[in-house]
Formats: structure tokens, sequence, C-alpha cells
């Protein structure tokens, strides 16, 4: 084969690498870039609670939730793994804060009830908090080590396993 | 009224060098800073249509995280309604357009831009297609060329019996439909 033919075989490898390249990629997969580095400051009027900022919960490991009880299915799936985990580590230093989004007070107030919520939530108007921490999404989920790092952010309902391993992680940290 | 501890300098025989002429050099430039300050900030406010344009300008160039390719400036979503009212927010306290960019950057990564930037990777978005489309250009420059320089070949001779055939034919058809 002359170096002519060649060519066009030649010519098409990086279009079918790029190709590769994009096919491979999720596209809903946005890294975020504030993973490893410190989590932006939030203060929040917690619903029947005082406020609450986040420097203040420094040298203890967070768990930041956003959500909404619009947000169906996913954060009624998730709901009733935030309650269990945070009773079950609560004791061990461990906290949990939800931020409820673009929300109605008494439609966030019945999913709590129904969900039994008994971690501090409260809602984030103007969504400055969310903003701050580039969500795009309900539920997303921010582990907080203690030197106030994000350690890692979950998109979507969390599954056991993995809130698991996550809060290990932090309690060893 | 007592007398004022302030020592007034003598300024004639102030000389570059000696400690009140630095001095003197320093309250200059620090009062000309403070001037700079308080004209930036007595600068007058945007009027409220061109807050809006500001913001539209900025919004248009931002992408909403919770669209399909809509800019915040063009989305009727509520995030996209609260990235504008910080928006707005931002430029009243004399944030600029690059600073405002970077901080959603910042929280979003490129992703938020509409426009990707150009550098590293992303540049091959805006390079990628100027180069095909120079070298498809060449292609077909080349292969018109050569066309162009193949001689033109001349028509094969025809065989005298078959064109008599073909005149006969034609006649006879004319002489039939006449």
């Amino acid at each position: 084969m002359s170096w002519k033919k060649a060519l066009i075989p030649l010519a098409t490898l990086p279009v079918i690498l790029l190709l590769a390249y994009g096919f491979r990629t999720d596209p809903k997969s946005i890294p975020s870039p504030l993973v490893r580095k410190e989590a932006p400051n939030f203060r929040i009027a917690v619903y029947d609670g005082a406020e609450l900022s986040l420097a203040s919960l420094r040298g203890k490991p967070v768990i930041v939730n956003f959500w909404a009880s619009w947000c169906f299915p996913a954060c009624y799936e998730e709901a009733p793994l935030m309650e269990a985990t945070w009773r079950k580590y609560k004791d061990q230093g461990l906290l949990m804060v939800g931020v409820v989004i673009q929300d109605k007070e008494p439609n966030a107030r019945e999913f709590m009830r129904r969900f039994d919520y008994s971690f501090p939530n409260g809602p984030d108007p103007g969504s400055k908090i969310s903003i701050d921490f580039g969500v795009y999404g309900v539920p997303e989920t921010f582990f907080i080590d203690r030197k106030g790092r994000i350690a890692y952010k979950h998109v979507g309902a969390l599954v056991p396993e993995l809130m698991e391993a996550q809060i290990q992680a932090l309690l060893k940290g | 009224m007592g007398r004022s501890a302030y020592r007034q300098p003598k300024w004639d025989r102030v000389r570059w060098g000696s400690g009140e002429a630095r001095l003197l050099a320093v309250a200059v430039v620090f009062v000309l800073a403070a001037a700079g300050l308080v004209r930036a900030a007595s600068a007058p406010p945007l009027s409220p249509q061109a807050l809006e344009d500001r913001v539209r300008e900025i919004g248009s160039d931002l992408r909403c995280v919770v669209c399909q390719n809509l800019s915040v400036a063009d989305s009727p979503s509520d995030l996209a309604k609260e990235m504008r009212n910080l928006i707005r927010e931002l430029v009243e306290q004399g944030k600029s357009r690059q600073e405002i960019e970077d901080y959603f950057v910042s929280r979003y990564g490129e992703f938020v831009l509409l426009a990707p930037p150009k550098h590293g990777f992303n540049l091959l978005v805006w390079v990628l297609p100027f180069l095909a489309l120079a070298i498809g250009a060449g292609g077909v420059y080349l292969v018109a060329r050569r066309w162009a320089a193949r001689p033109v070949e001349g028509s094969a001779p025809v065989d005298p019996a078959y064109l008599d055939r073909v005149r006969r034919e034609l006649h006879e058809r004319e002489d039939g439909t006449a």
C-alpha cells in the first residue's frame, strides 16, 4: 500500500480517538472543583432551631445534604438512610445538616415529619448556599472532613454501602 | 488651647533623602491612592436598565446548570433566576465580569462557561474545525488540479457503416411521420 492510500485510514484515526474519548465520558458526571478544597462557609437558620454555621463545626466530620420535598423519587429514596445514619453516628461526633432547596416551608416540614428527621435542616433563601457549593440538582451530598475540606461529593440518592464507606473514611481522618 | 505637639516641617529646608522628604513622598502617594479609592467607591451606580444589561451580558456567557444548552440569561428555571440575582448583587458590589465568571468557575468548574476557554484540551474545539476545513480545501485543490491537467482523450472513430445505418433509420422515421 502506497503512503497516499495509507493517508485515508490515518486521517480517520484522530476522529476515531476523539469519538472514543467522547463516548467513554459520562456527560452527566461533572467533577466538582470543590472536592479536596475547603468547604464554603455558610450560615443556615435551622427549622425550629438556632442559626448554625459550618465554620463553628470545624473539627468534626460533617455531612451536608441538599434536598427538596419536590425531588421525587431520589430524595424520598435516600431520606430513611440519612436519618438512620444520623442516629447511628451522632454519638461518634458526626454532624449532619440538611439544606432545603427552593421549597415551600410546609412541604419541607411535611417531608421531615414523614421521615422523622431529627438532624438540623434549614432553607436556603436565594439558593446562595447551593450555588456556593456548586449544586446543580437534588439530592447532592457533601462529606466534609475534620479540617473543613470536602472529601467527597455525591450526586443522586445515596446508598448504604457508599454512605458507610465515606463515613468510615471521615471518622478515621 | 495649649500648643500643639505637632511639629511643623520647615519646607524650605526639606531635601530628598532626608526623613521629612521621604515622609512627604509617602504622604503624597497615600493621598493620591486614597483619592483613587474614593473615586472608585463613589463611581455612580448603574441605572436599573444598565444593571440589567450587565447582568444579561454576564449571564449569557454562563450555562444554566439545570438546563440543556441554555444560558443563565435565557433560562426560566428557578436556579438560573437565583444565579441572575447573585450576578446582580456581585455587579452592585463592583465585581468585574472576570471576577464573577471566576467565582462561578470555582464552584461549577469550566462546565459553567458556555464557550469553552481557549486553552489546553479545549483548544481542539476551536482549532479542529478550521484545521479540517483547511485540509479539505487543500485536498479538493490538489484533486481539481490533477483533473485539470489530465489530457482530454480524442473521440473514438465511428464505424462508417454504423453511421450510414443511423442516417438511414432517421430518414425512414422522418418519412413515416410526415
